[in-house]
């Protein structure tokens, strides 16, 4: 694995495909997993959760300038690709944290195998359907404007403006980059595999949700019904955060997350 | 040359009532299905004349718009195989992109071609940028599924003796065997569009016949793209039955009714990019680069006038319009003399995509705009001699030697695809 800077990650190679990692941190590991809109080295949360855990925080395949596997079209086919990577660093007693879609890659992941884990954080979480086939659990975010979605994912939408205009090309590819491997994994069925739900009593590891309280592309009600299909998972809010509580509330965000990844284990350990 | 007459069918007595958007979210509450039937008749009826008059027709399809109520092609060419007579019946497109079942395509294809007793052309799209939300396809991977689609129709359309498996990365049937099978032999003459080199040139290896639409005097660069894929492929020129162009045309005795019916017929440019702003570009439609540099503001220009002045086809006068080779509009002899130039310029074009009803046009306009041009454009248009085909293509194949920016130009009419859903 190359050396992940403050300012470059380093790249690690998953059967073939070379991604993006930063590694920071000393400690019990900590996989992060990034939400839709990408991931920056300089990351606060990052930094904030190294200061007590070995952060290991991949750029998905197909974001930032991470390869994207041939074939690869699902977050079920993302969640293999990180069990891989898993196995590859023999990563164990791991606490895998995961925002919006990184979460969805979590529970992709738990559902399958929690042989390595031993806690999950599931932040603004998506990937299950919980309303009926006509209510929109999910806001419909490529039918809006950028100040729109921005306006429905933050508390402060001006935390999430960037200006394109001023920006390294390398952040304003990363950014398309994002939006397109977002479809890819998110456009048909939206934001969710409809096969998860039925999986997720199989996650028997400590579950933590965390939910920004001013995400309106999800609703608090929506949170609050995927964590009580995950057996004895935690909801807690975050306050004066939207969708992405990391990246607008990075101190309380990674003060949550260690707070439960440091606590004794509960009863529901690894049966493994 | 041969002239297809085209509409796209508009609802335009809606399109003054948009708040933004005359696509996907226009509630269908401002169509009135009596005012709705009105006007298909009356459009049916146009293309009927059109028959009688020597034309051939083009067809296409839309969805969720007030700016063409054909939202499935097949209707529309079903009618028209029954009541026309001579006519060939060409669609342009069939968006295969939007579609999840391209052994429907094949089936109902192969009945048109049956039905009209072979006198079907079949241009494939991948569909426009702004109706991906509509059919919920996704955008991301779309050229891969266009290209399986297309060739599992052509497979399905020219096997006859055996029932095929298709188990490919998009599209799985076991018991593959096509009724009725094609009146064409090997299968009716494939189309496409785009407004890339790229894209261009691997049309050209595929021999498919290719439209453009709007790019007026920047349609060159894409032909000799095409012409240089062509002969790599074919080991000859391609001649000018292998190129098409849309043009609108507004036609009359009187130079100043032609400029009104040209203003008129514009009303298609003036409404079809009125569509709510995050539909326009979905991801994936255009490439990483191409969204990066659009999300800096580098937006390539589009339509050119023949001594190079970039304009907005959307928002141009009429003279610019003609200027630019994307509106055909005078007396008869001057529509003449706009065409053939724009066929010179081109080095050889076969196909006009006659535009002869849209916007505002009246049923009494466009057949006048319609009987006027059979009359008197379209004879002098047959007679006019092409270029010659195998030394256009060698200009082309010379060209690209000497300019190593051909990239540029292939990225700009990357963007320029998100406009018309080419492939």
């Amino acid at each position: 694995m190359a050396v992940a800077s403050l300012s470059e990650p380093g790249s690690l190679v998953v059967g073939g495909t070379r991604i993006d990692l930063i590694e920071r941190g000393a400690g019990r590991p900590m996989l992060f997993l990034h939400a839709e809109n990408g991931i920056e080295p300089s990351a606060a949360a990052i930094a904030e959760l190294a200061r007590y855990a070995r952060v290991i925080a991949p750029t998905h395949p197909g974001y930032g300038r991470s390869e994207l596997p041939k074939g690869m079209r699902t977050i079920d086919d993302v969640s293999y690709f990180y069990l891989d990577l898993l196995d590859q660093l023999d990563l164990r007693d791991l606490t895998i944290v995961g925002v919006s879609l990184g979460a969805w890659i979590a529970a992709e992941m738990a559902v399958k195998t929690t042989a390595r884990m031993a806690r999950l954080v599931m932040a603004n979480a998506v990937g299950v359907k919980i309303g009926d086939r006509e209510t929109r659990d999910i806001v419909d975010i490529f039918a809006l404007t950028e100040p729109e979605y921005l306006e429905i994912t933050y508390c402060d939408p001006s935390v999430g403006r960037r200006d394109y205009k001023s920006l390294p090309d390398a952040e304003v590819l990363a950014a398309a980059r994002a939006r397109e491997a977002t479809a890819r994994f998110a456009w048909n069925p939206f934001f969710h595999n409809p096969r998860l739900k039925s999986r997720l009593h199989r996650i028997g590891i400590p579950t933590q949700f965390l939910w920004g309280t001013h995400d309106r592309m999800l609703s608090e009600a929506y949170g609050r019904a995927y964590c009580a299909m995950i057996p004895n998972a935690q909801f807690k809010l975050i306050e004066r955060a939207g969708h992405f509580p990391d990246h607008e509330q990075p101190k309380v965000f990674a003060e949550e997350v260690l707070k439960f990844a440091k606590a004794e284990q509960g009863p529901y350990r690894n049966p493994t | 040359m041969k002239v297809y007459q085209f509409t796209e069918q508009p609802y335009f007595p809606a399109w003054d009532q948009h708040s933004g958007s005359l696509r996907v979210n226009l509630l269908n509450r401002k169509c009135d299905p009596r005012v709705a039937s009105d006007l298909f008749h009356r459009y049916y009826d146009e293309w009927q004349l059109a028959d009688e008059l020597g034309l051939d027709i083009m067809l296409n399809e839309h969805h969720q718009t007030a700016t063409c109520m054909s939202s499935t092609v097949v209707v529309g060419l079903s009618v028209l195989s029954r009541i026309t007579k001579n006519a060939r019946l060409l669609v342009l497109g069939y968006p295969i992109g939007h579609r999840p079942d391209p052994l429907r395509v094949a089936e109902e294809l192969s009945t048109i071609d049956v039905i009209s007793r072979g006198r079907l052309d079949m241009g494939f799209i991948k569909g426009v940028p702004y109706e991906f939300p509509a059919s919920n396809q996704n955008p991301v991977g779309v050229m891969d599924r266009f290209w399986e689609a297309l060739d599992f129709i052509i497979k399905a359309m020219t096997t006859h003796d055996e029932v095929f498996n298709w188990e490919g990365e998009y599209f799985h049937y076991r018991q593959v065997n096509v009724w009725p099978r094609v009146w064409q032999e090997p299968h009716p003459p494939i189309w496409s569009t785009t407004g890339s080199t790229t894209q261009a040139r691997l049309l050209g290896g595929r021999g498919y016949v290719m439209a453009t639409l709007g790019s007026g005097y920047n349609t060159r660069p894409l032909y000799d793209a095409y012409r240089r894929g062509y002969l790599a492929k074919w080991g000859k020129a391609p001649g000018p039955d292998r190129f098409a162009y849309l043009g609108l045309v507004g036609v009359a005795k009187d130079r100043d009714e032609a400029r009104r019916r040209g203003d008129l017929v514009a009303g298609y440019l003036r409404s079809s990019g009125i569509v709510h702003l995050p539909f326009r570009n979905p991801p994936g439609f255009l490439s990483a680069e191409d969204n990066a540099r659009l999300l800096r503001g580098q937006t390539p220009p589009r339509s050119y006038t023949k001594d190079g002045r970039v304009i907005s086809m959307h928002s141009a006068s009429v003279e610019d319009l003609i200027a630019a080779g994307i509106l055909f509009c005078g007396t008869p002899d001057e529509v003449y003399e706009q065409i053939a130039d724009f066929c010179e310029y081109c080095g050889g074009m076969g196909n006009l995509l006659m535009m002869g009803h849209a916007g505002y046009l009246t049923h009494e306009q466009t057949v006048d705009n319609l009987t006027l041009f059979a009359r008197e454009v379209y004879p002098r248009l047959k007679a006019w001699r092409q270029p010659d085909a195998e030394q256009v293509a060698a200009q082309a194949v010379a060209a690209e030697k000497g300019q190593p920016g051909s990239m540029a130009s292939a990225r700009a009419g990357d963007l320029v695809d998100a406009a018309i859903g080419g492939c």
